[in-house]
């Protein structure tokens, strides 16, 4: 058995040769003698690297680098937020008058939540969040007054001159603005 | 200390033993996509398509952004500029963008001078050299062509805050972790739009699925004068561009 702590003592050169030097044999002793220290060292090391081994296993997931140098994980986890706008398909498949008239009208592209703002809670359960009504006075010329950076198809009025004070609502239906 | 060798070896190898097991039993399961969801990543390749031609600078977009992503203020994943090009002097465009363009733009009616507004986002590069510099595998393209960012990895170098060309990512001012646009992923995953396309009344942006052969967005690529952002920096950007001017940085 190696004594692995270092209380027996060696004889540094058991065997000499008539000229005084250590012997074949006491040299291959000298090789070996003291080994333990080194395999001391070895054991410390193996230790530190079975450490290493068992934090990495335990810290890195075991999908980690599925589709790359990511953990796939955290695509499920930005893929479980929910949804704060509905969405129009949610809308028009409770609202189907307004979605009906609106689909005949100039602004049949503009999503109900451009102008009502997002109502994916009320869509889930409609108690839960009322909608509130927009005012036309401010909410049509964010779009509509005239602006030259504006596309040049795009219908615009200079909103005072157009109408004064009144409101947009009080002549346009804002899901059938044409007159 | 009276502790032999022996003895803290043992303790040592019990600690490491003992640690990597409640460790394992803390980790979370991982995997792909929830598993009663229909949406399969491999089929998806997702792009946005703009046209300049269409955008009336209202903010509708940075807004919603804002509300569907809960975008700290002062920061956006999405913002509107306004691009002023006095005649030939293409080099010098006058760009604002007040608040992101979040309130839209003060009214200015300038007849002599090219004006237009520009939607910008993360372009979701195929190539991006935000995803190349991250040195804890934080970020990353998602098999569908999203770039995102994993807020758990994240150490809040800033290392993509600099790399990203387009300006489109920033540090999370409470998170402390790199934010961008994530393209609505929780909404495209669950068959929506991106809340800024759900909100724009013009259409001026659209979501466009590349691996989708029906997309409309295979005719707008080959019908139009299309162009994406820096396209000398190869990014491999894909949010494209209609009709825009090349004053456009």
């Amino acid at each position: 058995m190696l004594d692995l702590w270092g209380a027996r003592k060696f004889d540094r050169c058991a065997a000499k040769d008539w000229w005084g030097a250590c012997s074949l044999t006491s040299g291959m002793k000298r090789i070996f003698e003291g080994s333990e220290h080194l395999i001391r060292l070895a054991l410390v090391a193996a230790v530190l690297v079975l450490a290493f081994l068992a934090i990495r296993y335990a810290l890195i997931p075991r999908d980690f680098g599925k589709y790359g140098h990511y953990r796939p994980g955290s695509l499920t986890e930005i893929a479980a937020r929910t949804p704060v706008f509905a969405g129009r398909d949610a809308c028009a498949s409770c609202h189907v008058d307004i979605a009906t008239a609106k689909s005949k009208g100039p602004h049949a592209n503009v999503g109900c939540e451009a102008c009502h703002g997002p109502l994916g809670r009320h869509a889930q359960d409609f108690t839960s969040q009322k909608p509130v009504l927009p005012d036309t006075a401010k909410l049509c010329v964010t779009c509509h007054e005239a602006d030259s950076a504006k596309p040049k198809t795009f219908p615009q009025v200079v909103s005072r001159e157009h109408a004064g004070d009144a409101a947009c609502g009080v002549c346009h239906n804002p899901h059938q603005p044409k007159l | 200390m009276d502790l032999s060798r022996r003895e803290l070896l043992a303790a040592a190898g019990k600690f490491i033993v003992l640690s990597g097991a409640a460790l394992e039993a803390f980790e979370s399961p991982t995997g792909a996509l929830a598993a009663d969801s229909k949406y399969r990543m491999a089929d998806h390749w997702w792009a946005m398509t703009i046209d300049i031609g269409k955008c009336i600078g209202c903010g509708n977009c940075v807004r919603a952004c804002a509300s569907e992503n809960d975008v700290p203020e002062g920061f956006f994943r999405t913002w509107v500029e306004r691009y002023e090009v006095n005649g030939e002097d293409m080099e010098h465009p006058q760009v604002e963008s007040p608040a992101g363009g979040m309130h839209g733009f003060p009214v200015r009616n300038t007849p002599g001078v090219k004006s237009f507004f520009v939607p910008k986002l993360c372009n979701h590069c195929a190539e991006s050299p935000c995803v190349q510099v991250c040195p804890v595998g934080a970020t990353y393209v998602s098999p569908d062509g999203v770039v995102l960012v994993d807020q758990q990895y994240c150490v809040g170098c800033g290392y993509c805050v600099q790399a990203c060309p387009y300006g489109c990512r920033y540090l999370h001012p409470t998170k402390h972790v790199a934010d961008k646009c994530t393209l609505c992923y929780h909404r495209i995953t669950k068959g929506l739009t991106t809340a800024c396309c759900e909100a724009c009344p013009t259409a001026a942006r659209t979501l466009a699925d590349l691996k989708n052969p029906k997309d409309p967005v295979h005719e707008f690529l080959r019908v139009n004068a299309v162009q994406v952002l820096k396209p000398d920096m190869a990014t491999g950007a894909k949010v494209f561009y209609k009709d825009l001017d090349g004053s456009v940085r």
